[in-house]
């Protein structure tokens, strides 16, 4: 089964969240698949159920507190309703997470080296002290760290904010995990950090050859990094296919909406920001039919109020290529082309 | 890290300085006759106006203030002769006065009351905090279930309890109605004359202080210990795939710590300086009992003597609580 299946597959994934006023659904019917050495990009706003799904991943989610329904398999083996025992041998050996604001998710009390050494032993019960030192040293060597030997004994606070971002990354790589999940790697760093991390965490997946989750809200991002790209809205997959597809000839309103919102610093000054107007949805009660269709800009393009009663299927499009997409509309290109690209980016179009 | 201790060590003494001041002045000026009481211990009840005078004469109160508070200062540090009426007393340092009730030095009754204090508050704390920090730990685990709201709200019904009514009821139970073993009439014997006797006379003491101060510890540690399982760390460490004993306890603990510490040592030094009610209650002639009686007898050496004790003992405990805290928390220590 592993050998023909990608290492990852997630399949209907819904995550859910008893509270006390209602159920939260905060992942719906996910499905995504990633396979080693390849690289998918998450992209959504704050909300859209981005890092609560890559949780349920390594089954971080609390059992009290969360339902979880479908299949997430890693390397054939299935994740939902794993035991305690089963979920740690995975954590941090087959899966590693890097999580954002590395200040945070790193123990302020503990040493840099003593939590890589930590993470390293944990899975490798035989290792002496000295050898998970080593190994730790050797890691913040790899990530770029100057003087390893010397910064193994500082504290996170000691570190600058790139700094501590490698060593995140060092602690999660130092079991040669499979599959790395990186939760907003850069979202905390300023821009030239931020390409270091992203060149860094290149040259580390072909090194070896992992299975990268890249989950971030920026496109830039997804642009530098991603094979295949999951556009998520309101808990759900809104637009899934490789990335230059989906980046160049997007077939969703919100995508659009994505792209419009990026400032381009190489463009011309005609190009045009544009934010998505109103708010990302509650997901205790989100609105009825299509997710997005109360800010979408394009519903009147779709025949009677389809938009606003029946959720759209995920569904194959008309550009042919593996590209699902979840839309009402009939011609999404004729509209991208004709209504979006001549505002968000002219020089395009002059081009052609 | 030298040079912090130093420094809080001298702003330590300059704060003692102060209100060893503060104290003696409010003694000096306050609206009272400090020396009636001596006078009448001397004279069997005999004290008239002229013996007064004869007695507010000898024993300074005449004199300009910062005279006799240096003589008292001085005192405190080397000793010092102190005549009474004709009689002359040897005070050893440190000296904080003579008793105007019973004519000795203050130093000498107070050295035999400090065990009996330091055993009821060590023995009422270290209860209290093996009985509160595993119990809020424990509920902040199951935070949100029937055990955790049960336990809050069965401890806060505890709390709510007066403190002199719970100590009844401990008596009454532990001793009268279950008569558990080991414990005997309560009062303090020193630990050295019989160790039995000691902690017979301890028990319920401890007891009642341990179950009375867990119920607070158990929602500091319930409190702290939630903040810190709810931390970005805590998901780092247990995505590394560690077990749930090393998150909660390695990780999730050692930080919850930090608070409870802090909590403790103002907590602690509180107790040190006099455990009025719990002294009073079970008998045990420790400090607050005597301070407390030293107020009914208006004997200000005693009364004074117990306060700037109380005073040492906060500062102390203050500053041994900003050094734990730059032990336990790195980023203290280096900034």
């Amino acid at each position: 089964m592993s050998s023909t299946e990608p290492f990852l597959v997630v399949e209907d994934l819904t995550v859910r969240f008893p509270t006390e006023d209602g159920l939260v659904t905060a992942v719906q019917d996910l499905s995504y698949s990633v396979e080693k050495g390849k690289t998918l990009g998450i992209v959504g706003e704050s909300g859209s159920g981005k890092s609560v799904s890559s949780m349920a991943v390594l089954g971080l989610h609390d059992a009290r507190t969360a339902r979880i329904t479908g299949s997430i398999r890693v390397d054939g083996q299935e994740v939902v309703g794993l035991n305690e025992a089963g979920l740690r041998k995975l954590r941090g050996r087959q899966i590693a997470m890097i999580f954002q604001d590395a200040l945070a998710a790193l123990h302020p009390f503990y040493k840099i080296g003593g939590q890589l050494a930590e993470a390293y032993q944990v899975h490798h019960p035989k290792a002496t002290k000295r050898e998970a030192r080593r190994k730790a040293v050797e890691m913040l060597d790899r990530v770029g760290i100057p003087q390893p030997d010397r910064r193994v004994d500082d504290f996170p606070h000691q570190f600058s904010g790139g700094m501590r971002q490698r060593a995140m990354i060092a602690m999660g790589l130092i079991n040669d995990p499979s599959l790395l999940i990186a939760d907003e790697p850069t979202t905390a760093l300023d821009v030239t950090v931020q390409a270091q991390i992203l060149d860094l965490l290149q040259d580390l997946q072909s090194e070896f050859n992992s299975a990268v989750i890249i989950i971030t809200h920026d496109l830039g991002v997804i642009a530098e990094m991603a094979d295949d790209v999951l556009v998520m809205y309101a808990g759900r997959g809104v637009e899934y296919g490789p990335g230059k597809e989906i980046l160049t000839r997007p077939q969703m309103p919100y995508t659009w909406g994505l792209l419009s919102s990026v400032p381009d610093v190489t463009g011309d000054t005609d190009s045009k920001l544009i934010p998505i107007p109103g708010n990302p949805p509650s997901l205790l009660n989100p609105p009825t039919g299509c997710a997005f269709h109360p800010r979408c800009v394009h519903s009147d393009k779709v025949e009677g109020d389809l938009c606003a009663t029946t959720m759209p299927a995920f569904e194959q499009g008309n550009s042919g290529v593996r590209h699902l997409k979840r839309c009402h509309l009939r011609d999404p290109e004729v509209i991208f082309e004709r209504e979006v690209l001549p505002v968000i980016a002219p020089e395009l179009l002059e081009e052609k | 890290m030298f040079a912090y201790v130093v420094k809080r060590l001298l702003a330590g003494v300059l704060v003692l300085f102060l209100v060893s001041m503060s104290i003696f002045l409010l003694f000096w000026y306050g609206p009272n006759e400090p020396a009636r009481v001596m006078c009448d211990t001397k004279t069997s009840n005999r004290c008239n106006a002229e013996r007064l005078d004869r007695f507010t004469e000898e024993l300074g109160y005449n004199n300009a203030w910062y005279a006799e508070y240096g003589d008292y200062v001085k005192g405190v540090f080397v000793g010092r002769d102190i005549t009474v009426a004709a009689q002359t007393t040897r005070c050893d340092a440190p000296c904080f006065g003579l008793s105007y009730k019973n004519g000795k030095p203050v130093w000498e009754d107070m050295k035999d009351r400090l065990p009996a204090t330091f055993s009821v508050a060590i023995g009422g704390a270290t209860l209290y905090l093996l009985l509160g920090v595993p119990l809020g730990v424990a509920a902040a685990r199951r935070r949100g279930t029937v055990q955790d709201k049960a336990l809050v709200s069965s401890f806060l019904f505890l709390s709510s309890v007066p403190y002199y009514l719970f100590a009844l009821l401990t008596w009454l139970f532990f001793s009268l109605k279950w008569e558990v073993p080991l414990i005997g009439d309560t009062g303090y014997v020193p630990l050295t004359e019989s160790p039995t006797a000691w902690f017979g006379g301890l028990a319920l003491a401890w007891i009642c202080l341990g179950i009375f101060g867990c119920t607070q510890y158990t929602r500091y540690a319930r409190g702290a210990m939630v903040e810190a399982l709810s931390e970005d760390y805590i998901r780092t460490a247990k995505a590394k795939g560690l077990p749930t004993r090393t998150v909660v306890y390695r990780h999730g603990l050692r930080a919850a710590l930090v608070p409870i510490v802090t909590i403790f040592g103002i907590d602690f030094g509180t107790l040190l300086a006099g455990t009025i009610f719990t002294e009073r209650i079970f008998d045990i002639e420790g400090i607050g009992l005597w301070s407390l009686r030293a107020v009914m007898q208006r004997d200000l050496p005693i009364v004074s003597a117990t306060a700037l004790f109380s005073a040492v003992v906060l500062i102390m405990a203050n500053l041994i609580v900003d050094l734990v805290y730059s032990i336990l928390d790195p980023r203290v220590r280096l900034s």
